[in-house]
């Protein structure tokens, strides 16, 4: 286990370096200066800052030096969101925020769908097995701010239970729509994952041997059922995460959340490329360490996979 | 055991035994799965309605979709007919906004937007955009997919283990990462889009072409081939790529959701089709911001784009079941 796990977290890391490298070579592709008001500067005036940021140093300098720095904690500057604003100050309390209701969601969607599937499974074929197949078609099918619009405009807007647009005073409260939001897709996956699986294993000969032995119903779905399930579901949520980034960044968008994707969004909209850079970095890291999590949590609850890869 | 669940063979049992074991045409069989699944056969009426609107609507419409009609901005929808119904009449707030700004002859079934432009034909125009630029971006997907996906796998070796850390390198990029950057730097255009959901698309697919390789590169008929002589470009095509068709297609399918999707993400986050082309994200990008006044600008492209979602969807659904019964989610 030990092996497998140093085995996984070194290609990982070597992943967030290649990352790392082809994020920077691509931005550093873009044409023309990072500059808003580029037009009125002169190319003397372009050049002075450009030497003033180091930006007139070959790529592959700037690359390490950048490499250098961030061990440092220290991701830059922006140029032109806020002008000379280290880009770690920018970053943190958005990072904070976005993670809270990321997990949030993810939490609340996982539970939710878990009980949604588990229900659906144990009793099949009856109106409750229905309504989780339609929510869950709904849920996997409708992207994100289908979900965000209408919760706004009827929860936020003509019956004002919550805050329509982000509060800073009152933070927990101003989560709750984005957090349902942002569920809905993990909601329908998993309890469609859930109930798949579950109904695969009941149809099984080992579950059929536990049964006929005498075990109580509760210990039997716990035991051998849930377990069993979770290891499906547990492969199917890595890509929810994915869909959980995607996910924040609209619906911080339509909520005016001062999260981590809103600000992502107005650095692509003004050309900050090293916001860009940073916040894109940022989220790849996340991805790969969700995606390490995943591994080694599957390595733990299915021995064979662990034995498997050991190999 | 109990008793009750064994009878005694009455006879009416055995026409639906007889159903169920008929000697049927792979495609007939197919066919049948997929007609019987309510979801399935819904979803390609949706998804027909949506593409016949989507090729005519802007032609027969009076309207154009980048017309621009200042005066006559923010009319609500209004429809010949079911206005005497007392809905979609072009009344706000109990006033009629189509005689306040004298445009008493025009009928804008969806409304116009804060232009005066016509939603109806914009939504229209809008979904033939989404669905050229997914369809195209997954078309291409899928040829680099199979493609990739056959070498890998049939080759094996050095090639494919090269090619799998390639595939594993760019997969731990998220796609969103990637998408965005790229349009960052290539700045947005139809093409541009394209060429966008297009560089990550096709991982899935290499994927599971390479996993359907594998899984008969070494089965008899193959060896038989290769007996006989055959080449390897012989073997690929003509041996394993007929038989890894249906889930080709099945993945093609479920692709096409995931695109149309990624271009609306695109152009909500302000990398869309620049103006004035619509598509359905930026229709809902434009929309959004007047929501909560006039809700009925965001909802029109919201419900196409949902329908669209859910059509392909179900019918990649329907088609998995009908194709491939032991993928069958039960």
């Amino acid at each position: 286990m030990k092996k497998y796990v140093l085995k996984r977290m070194g290609i990982s890391l070597v992943t967030v370096f290649v990352i790392l490298f082809v994020l920077f070579m691509l931005l550093s592709l873009m044409p023309g200066s990072p500059f808003n008001n580029q037009e009125k500067l002169s190319p003397e005036q372009i050049q002075q800052m450009k030497a003033f940021y180091g930006l007139d140093k070959p790529v592959l300098e700037r690359f390490f030096r950048y490499i250098i720095n961030m061990f440092h904690g220290d991701f830059g500057v922006s140029y032109n969101i806020q002008v000379n604003m280290p880009i770690r100050d920018m970053v943190t309390s958005r990072l904070l925020i976005t993670l809270a209701i990321g997990l949030q969601a993810g939490v609340l969607g996982t539970l939710i769908g878990l009980i949604l599937g588990i229900v659906a499974a144990l009793y099949r074929r009856t109106v409750w097995d229905s309504l989780t197949t339609v929510i869950s078609v709904l849920g996997v099918s409708l992207p994100s701010f289908v979900f965000a619009l209408l919760l706004s405009y009827f929860l936020g807007f003509k019956y004002q239970l919550f805050p329509l647009l982000y509060n800073s005073s009152m933070p927990m409260v101003s989560t709750v729509l984005p957090t349902i939001a942002l569920s809905m897709f993990t909601v329908a996956s998993v309890a469609r994952y859930t109930r798949t699986e579950m109904i695969s294993v009941m149809d099984s000969d080992y579950y059929m041997l536990a049964e006929s032995k005498g075990l109580p119903k509760v210990k039997l779905i716990v035991n051998h059922v849930l377990r069993n399930t979770m290891i499906s579901v547990i492969t199917v949520l890595a890509p929810l995460l994915v869909n959980l980034m995607t996910g924040s960044l609209v619906v911080e968008k339509i909520f005016s959340v001062p999260g981590l994707g809103s600000l992502y969004i107005t650095a692509i909209q003004s050309n900050d490329y090293n916001v860009v850079l940073a916040i894109s970095f940022i989220y790849s890291v996340m991805f790969i360490i969700a995606m390490l999590l995943v591994d080694i949590l599957y390595g733990i609850i299915d021995p064979r996979i662990r034995l498997a890869k050991e190999e | 055991m109990n008793d009750e669940k064994f009878c005694l063979c009455t006879g009416e049992h055995t026409e639906e035994a007889e159903k169920e074991y008929a000697n049927d045409s792979y495609a007939k069989e197919a066919l049948h799965h997929f007609t019987a699944n309510k979801g399935a056969v819904v979803s390609v009426f949706i998804i027909l309605i949506i593409i016949l609107m989507a090729i005519i609507a802007p032609i027969l419409s009076p309207y154009s979709y980048k017309d621009v009609q200042a005066q006559y901005s923010n009319l609500p929808p209004r429809v010949p007919g079911l206005e005497q119904l007392g809905v979609f009449n072009g009344y706000r707030n109990g006033a009629n906004v189509y005689a306040q700004k004298g445009a008493l002859d025009q009928y804008h079934y969806f409304g116009t937007d804060n232009l005066g432009r016509d939603i109806w034909t914009r939504v229209w125009s809008g979904t033939r955009i989404s669905l050229y630029i997914s369809g195209i971006a997954v078309l291409i997907d899928v040829f680099i997919g199979i493609i990739y996906g056959l070498i890998s796998g049939y080759f094996g070796g050095k090639t494919d283990i090269f090619m799998q850390r390639v595939t594993e390198i760019l997969s731990s990029l998220p796609q969103l990462v990637i998408v965005t950057l790229m349009l960052v730097v290539m700045k947005p255009g139809l093409l541009n889009i394209i060429i966008a959901l297009m560089l990550t698309g096709w991982i899935n697919m290499s994927r599971i072409v390479r996993a359907q390789v594998l899984k008969y590169k070494n089965q008899e008929f193959v060896l038989a081939a290769r007996t006989l002589g055959v080449g390897s470009r012989g073997i690929i095509f003509k041996e394993i790529l007929p038989n890894t068709l249906g889930q080709i297609i099945v993945t093609f399918m479920f692709s096409i959701p995931n695109a149309i999707f990624l271009e609306a993400f695109l152009a909500f986050v302000g990398l869309g089709v620049p103006a004035p082309i619509a598509s359905l994200g930026s229709m809902i990008n434009d929309g959004y911001k007047s929501a909560m006044v006039y809700p009925y600008m965001v909802m029109a492209p919201v419900i196409v784009l949902a329908l669209l979602m859910l059509g392909f969807n179900l019918f990649s659904d329907g088609l998995r079941d009908a194709i491939d019964p032991q993928m069958k989610q039960t």
